[in-house]
């Protein structure tokens, strides 16, 4: 087991430092001349040169890269043009809040999602089982933003019982927090359920059909028992690595959701970051995103190799 | 009350089940039994009507091709049918009780105590995610142990189905356990409860021969010990012989010939069994006594409309009313039945592939086709060194078939890859063909030698690609091997069509719409195209049914006769092997055990490894030779025991010098190579001689 | 003597298992209403501009942000611009960058997927790694990042999202090629001593093309999720096209004022048309599972 995380972590670095060209490449080598990019086609040359120099852009390709990497490594990730603050700490302070949206959404969706896959897999092909999943994945590939837009005008319009903005005044407990957060977190569980619900599906599938299964059954076991010892055991693994996976569509979900409810997050972040052209920090929160994202994955990893035996035991031969 | 029910389901029968000799004591009791299974929004009738009984503390064989439905009959036993099954009409009663009728809570103490069942493939029987104490404890938790006690009762009932190490086992997950451990494990659970009914369904398929014979042994001796009776299902007319008493021959969801097993199998009285007879090589039997009989055609496909006899399609028997009216089942002496107006005279079956007897080539003493020297094949595993095939020297006379056996792992595919070139070899292997050095690459090798080697691949579905069509298959392998194009490849596809009798109106389909056995055909086509000195053929009849089977090998023989090919034959089916070569080498962890004429190393003196795998085969007939076990599993390629690679399982291990001393490959007698420290007198003394070929059941004098 | 044709029986039951499946689509609910809607938007695309009662484009000052009324069913919008209008005429952005995305992703995707499946070893490692970077950012971040660095256009817009979904496709049929490759017929065509290129292309790409032709509709409702969003956070197809997503960009900022119209119908215009594309797809995997 050892061996195999190793190599999980190892490949999670290299996919880390790809990225970085990715994003480097992106950010500097696209635009051409950076400088020009941002400041528009019109701006006075001198402007340009000089907010290039400032930015490093006019030095040689790999130099940049260099001292971009370099930086990254150490946590340095330059300044932000727009903010005039350094990256880092912009990313440190609404990392926070993305992660308490995240995760009230991840606390609703998750057992939510779940459920709603091993429901449909007991009642596989009867209307519940499509219902569920034919809502689930179309729930799931209406965008976030869309979500957003009919959960403000039901709570938020016609009902008008929930806050449709996410940021609870200063100073706030907790509950009102929560309330706060309550219909961002939803528009995102309706995205995420479907893919959770489907996964949960076809493993608990996977494993109803499983011969174990059947051997079990035929030992005269109830079959609340099969489900509980035998199917659910097998069928929630998968579920593991697909529900580390969702932090990826999670963060893309906040970009939409924290612009609607005007939250200052990750998400937000970044689309200031793009909608103003500010290289630097458009950059080392894509970087950070894929951080995050890789982290996810590499625990999800771990825990799987925890819960599977094959994995923990190596074969006999 | 349920002779009402069959009579207004419109069957006539002649004799109820029941009659049919254990009248008051059967266990099992399947009585007109039909299911359909629903596909793309049909019902599809899968069972037509089954009718069997089996009695206490019997043994009843189920045996039939695939897809006739066993596996459905065994589950609908126990009540756990696929979900898109529905059951029509019929009963199936255990100790007397409809099981279709039963409730949950019934049907869980009918599963818990009643019926158990072993089915094929026990590494998936076994929940990867459990240890196998707790699965085995969790058998009697079902009735109420505490789990301390469980524990205890699973370990002792480990040591029932002779697991040596039971606390080890008991810990361990079932991906760490071999097949055949996994399936003594499988067994343990079934047995738990002493169930009246222990149903096996292909227990041993997929499991080596001397580990099958293992856990066939294990069945019996636990059958006498806790006196169940067993439903054994399988496709392998010879083992379901051995075990059983009782015997019913299963075709297209019909039960169409019933009796004790001796009484069929020496004289079959349903066309069907007769044919499937035919169609196996005789134990001991090669080409040299004649082609296989075969029965063309396929089974009917589920959900066909049948109004007639089932077999009428094949059957080289059928008259006008076989066709128009279906045949009730016959009673015959010796509480016996078949379901054929023509029983009386069903040996009198006419022979579908009569041709000339094939004699066996005069052999070439000169120069071999292909010549292999010290050639090793050492994979790389987590950075551990395995050695596949460990300095095999092997010559293949022209014109001969080379048969090679050996179980699962012992190198059989590996040497055939290197010498296709698909996997180099270690450095220090020298391969000649024709004289000429073959080079250890596919890729650097010249077109002449390209041409030269062909393979007949084991899965005839994976090796034709799905999208091509069969002339398009056949005319890409002419167009590379020989540059053929145009007319002349069009003559030559049709040349190749006719020699392995495609007709000319399949060319044009693509490989789904085809049998098995037509395309292992095409695959066959393929592989002449080039006309090839040696074709590899690969378990080249082991996905295919016996009566498809027979087909395949019968072309080969003739192929060969008509081309002077030669072969080297891989297979794991010795009756098969011996059918086909002339020659036959035994593999055992990468090495040679024994080479020599297929004659010579059936009759023996063996190698103790090859004595143990004829000992192992299952055969037709009963016999009485001395049956040789092999215990302990097949040691791990990466880490192989000293001395002689075999000491670890050898019965007839001398001492210290197994263990020391790697045997060599010594010509003992002429021709005959064996390695092993004995001398081949005190083989010879040792084993007695099998027996004579089994007279043949069935057979027309010709 | 009995033929080798006597078992011909397999040719009959392929076309009757054909035309069962054309059967089952027919009758399935989901896959029907799929297409009716997916055809309606696709029909706005082309001819959107005939159906419409209003100048999609004319701002009226008079009537601005106005409620659905009988002149104007779903009311107007901040510059008086009549929304119905807009909606209708709003699918052909939208249906022209999507597909097209998709096309190029999945043209692209299928081509490295070949490649790494097929060669495996090295080449298989470095492009999987790629593809795993990619991979390690959502979607929108990427298409964000790729749409600043080279400017907002149509055009940008289809190159930036048929690029991020390259990998996923790439990855998909290379699992597909992976298995294919296991297969005999491969090491058949090796005995032939072909090139590569056939391989690839005459005898392994076939036997993918189911897979590919799946992730082909799945994509397409998330090339159609990916362009809405992007064009909802103004990266994406540019002002005054009266793209659905756009409009929203422009409106949504009135939804907390109540005046939910101008932002409700074409939201639910994108909610429709993504849900009919996997209705759709949804049916084909329903009937080809069977
Ligand atoms: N769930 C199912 N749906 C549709 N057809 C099925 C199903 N299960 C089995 N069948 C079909 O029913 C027939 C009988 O199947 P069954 O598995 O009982 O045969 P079998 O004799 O056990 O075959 P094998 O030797 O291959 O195990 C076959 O034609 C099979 O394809
Ligand atoms: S009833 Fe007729 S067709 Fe059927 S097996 Fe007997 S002879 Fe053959
Ligand atoms: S050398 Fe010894 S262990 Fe090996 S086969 Fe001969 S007797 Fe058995
Ligand atoms: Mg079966």
């Amino acid at each position: 087991m050892g061996r195999f995380l190793l190599r999980r972590f190892g490949l999670a670095l290299v996919t880390l430092w790809l990225l970085s060209i990715i994003v480097f490449v992106a950010a500097h080598v696209f635009p051409g001349d950076v400088g020009r990019r941002i400041l528009g086609p019109f701006a006075d040359p001198a402007a340009v040169a000089s907010l290039n120099h400032q930015l490093g852009t006019d030095q040689p390709i790999l130099s940049q890269y260099w001292s971009w990497l370099s930086g990254a490594v150490t946590g340095h990730l330059g300044t932000s043009l727009n903010y005039r603050d350094s990256v880092a700490s912009l990313l440190g302070r609404a990392i926070g809040n993305s992660a308490k949206l995240g995760v009230v959404a991840f606390v609703l969706v998750v057992p939510l999602g779940i459920l709603g896959g091993i429901v449909a897999a007991l009642n596989r092909d009867r209307f519940l089982d499509r219902f569920i999943t034919v809502a689930g994945l179309s729930a799931a590939v209406i965008p976030e933003f869309v979500w957003a837009i009919v959960v403000i005008i039901l709570f938020g319009v016609v009902l008008r019982v929930l806050p449709v903005t996410a940021q609870a005044p200063e100073g706030s407990g907790v509950l009102t927090q929560l309330e706060y957060l309550i219909l961002p977190a939803i528009a995102l569980v309706l995205v995420l359920f479907g893919y959770i619900a489907r996964i949960t599906r076809a493993g608990m599938i996977e494993a109803l059909d499983a011969d174990y299964t059947r051997t079990a059954a035929l030992k005269g076991l109830s079959w609340a028992t099969v489900i509980r010892r035998h199917v659910l055991r097998n069928a929630l693994l998968p579920t593991v690595a697909v529900v580390a996976s969702q932090t990826g569509y999670l963060i893309g979900g906040l970009v939409v959701i924290e612009l609607i409810f005007n939250y200052p997050g990750i998400g937000y972040l970044l689309f200031t970051a793009a909608q103003k052209k500010d290289f630097p920090l458009l950059q080392g929160g894509v970087m950070f995103v894929g951080l995050v994202y890789l982290t996810a994955t590499l625990l999800a990893d771990i825990a799987y190799s925890l819960l599977n035996p094959r994995i923990r035991y190596g074969s006999a031969e | 009350m349920d002779s009402s029910k069959a009579s207004n389901a419109g069957i006539a029968r002649s004799v109820p089940p029941a009659s049919v000799g254990e009248v008051r004591d059967s266990v099992l009791e399947v009585d007109d039994f039909r299911l359909a299974f629903q596909v793309r929004g049909r019902d599809r009738n899968a069972i037509r009507g089954v009718s069997f009984s089996v009695g206490r503390n019997d043994s009843y064989g189920l045996v039939g091709e695939s897809g006739c439905g066993k596996s459905t009959v065994a589950l609908a036993i126990v009540k756990y049918l696929p979900r898109n099954a529905h059951i029509q009409s019929g009963a199936i009663r255990v100790n007397g009780a409809d099981v279709f009728q039963m409730g949950n809570a019934e049907l869980r103490r009918l599963r818990a105590t009643t019926v158990s069942m072993v089915y094929q493939n026990p590494g998936a029987a076994l929940n990867p995610a459990i240890r196998v104490g707790d699965q085995v404890a969790e058998t009697f938790r079902v009735s109420g142990s505490h789990r301390a006690e469980a524990l205890a009762r699973a370990r002792a009932m480990l040591v029932k189905v002779q697991i040596s190490d039971p606390d080890g086992v008991m810990r361990r997950y079932p991906h760490q356990l071999s097949g055949g451990m996994q399936q003594r494990v499988v067994i343990a659970m079934a047995l738990a409860h002493n169930p009246a009914l222990l149903i096996l369904d292909e227990p041993t398929t997929g499991l080596d021969a001397t580990v099958e014979a293992e856990v066939l042994d294990l069945i019996v001796a636990l059958r006498k010990e806790f006196g169940i009776s067993i439903l054994l299902i399988s496709h392998n007319l010879g083992l379901v012989a051995r075990m059983c008493r009782r015997i019913g021959v299963l075709y297209a969801g019909r039960l169409v010939e019933e009796g004790s097993s001796d009484a069929v199998l020496s004289d079959p009285r349903h066309p069907y069994t007769v044919g499937l007879l035919r169609a196996v090589p005789r134990w001991g039997t090669s080409k040299s006594h004649g082609l296989l009989d075969t029965i063309p055609g396929l089974p009917p496909a589920i959900g066909a409309n049948i109004p007639g006899c089932v077999f009428a399609d094949r059957c080289g028997l059928v008259q006008d009313i076989c066709q128009q009216q279906e045949p009730q089942l016959f009673e015959l002496d010796g509480g016996r039945t078949s379901r054929c107006f023509f029983h009386e005279k069903a040996h009198l079956l006419p022979t579908v592939e009569a041709g000339p007897k094939i004699a066996s080539r005069a052999l070439a003493v000169g120069a071999p086709l292909v010549r292999v020297e010290h050639l090793s094949k050492t994979f790389r595993q987590d950075g551990h060194p395995v050695k596949g095939v460990v300095d095999v020297s092997l010559s293949i006379r022209p014109g001969e078939a080379l048969g090679l056996v050996g179980e699962s792992g012992s190198g059989k595919t590996t040497l055939a890859r290197v010498l296709l070139g698909l996997t180099p070899p270690d450095a220090g292997a020298t391969i000649d063909i024709e004289g000429k050095a073959l080079r250890p690459q596919i890729s650097d090798r010249p077109d002449d030698q390209i041409r030269a080697l062909q393979m007949v691949f084991q899965n005839p579905g994976g090796s034709l690609n799905r999208r091509h069509s069969v002339r398009r298959i056949i005319g890409r392998a002419l167009t590379r091997l020989i540059g053929l194009a145009g007319r002349a490849r069009e003559q030559r596809i049709l040349e190749l069509a006719q020699s392995v009798r495609l007709d000319r109106a399949l060319l044009d389909l693509w490989p789904v719409q085809l049998s098995g056995g037509l395309k292992q055909r095409v695959a066959i086509a393929r592989a002449f195209a080039g006309e090839p000195r040696l074709v590899i053929a690969d378990e080249p009849t082991s996905a295919l049914d016996v009566s498809v089977q027979a087909a395949i090998l019968n072309l080969l023989v003739k192929l060969q006769a008509d081309k002077g090919v030669t072969y080297l034959f891989i297979s794991h089916d010795l009756g098969v092997v011996r059918y086909l070569s002339d020659r036959i080498a035994v593999l055992y962890l990468g090495r040679l055990m024994e080479v020599g004429d297929a004659e010579t190393v059936f009759q023996g003196p063996h190698h103790p490894y090859t004595e143990a795998l004829l000992s192992a085969a299952p055969i037709l007939k009963g016999e009485t030779r001395e049956r040789i076990r092999l215990h302990g599993e097949i040691p791990n390629a990466s880490a192989p025991p000293s001395g002689c690679v075999f000491h670890t399982r050898c019965p007839r291990f001398i001492g210290d010098i197994c263990v020391k001393e790697e045997p060599p490959l010594a010509e003992q007698e002429p021709g005959h190579f064996i390695r092993c420290h004995h001398p081949i007198e005190e083989l010879r003394r040792m084993q007695r001689p099998a027996p004579a070929p089994a007279t043949v059941p069935g057979e027309p004098s010709r | 003597m009995a033929t080798a044709i006597d078992e011909l029986v397999a040719l009959p039951a392929r076309q009757v298992a054909r035309r069962e499946r054309l059967r089952l689509l027919w009758h399935s609910p989901t896959f029907l209403l799929g297409l009716v809607v997916v055809a309606f938007w696709v029909l706005c695309a082309l001819v959107g501009r005939l159906l419409v009662p209003h100048d999609p484009y004319l701002p009226d000052l008079l009537s601005r942000l106005k409620p659905p009324s009988a002149a104007h069913w779903f009311g107007t919008d901040d510059i008086g611009r009549d929304v119905f209008s807009r909606v209708i005429v709003g699918a052909r952005g939208i249906l022209t960058v999507a597909p097209l995305a998709t096309l190029l992703g999945t043209v692209a995707g299928t081509s490295i997927g070949l490649v790494a499946g097929y060669f495996r070893g090295i080449v298989d490692e470095v492009l999987m790694r790629v593809v795993d970077a990619f991979l390690a950012v959502p979607v929108v971040i990427t298409g964000m990042l790729g749409l600043v660095a080279l400017g907002p256009s149509t055009a940008t817009l289809i190159l930036v999202i048929g690029f991020v979904f390259t990998p996923l496709i790439a990855r998909t049929v290379r699992a597909a090629v992976l298995a294919e490759r296991e297969m005999e017929y491969v090491q058949a065509g090796r005995l032939r001593k072909e090139n590569a290129l056939y391989m690839m292309f005459v005898e392994i790409l076939p036997n993918v093309l189911g897979p590919v032709l799946v992730e082909f509709t799945v994509r397409l409702g998330y090339a159609i999720f990916a362009t809405a969003t992007l064009s909802f956070l103004g990266f994406g197809i540019q002002p005054p096209a009266a793209d659905w997503g756009l409009n929203l960009h422009d409106q949504y900022i009135y939804l907390t004022g109540g005046l939910w119209w101008p932002v409700l119908f074409p939201a639910l215009a994108i909610a429709t048309l993504v849900v009919g594309v996997n209705l759709l797809a949804d049916g084909l995997a329903q009937v080809y599972e069977r």
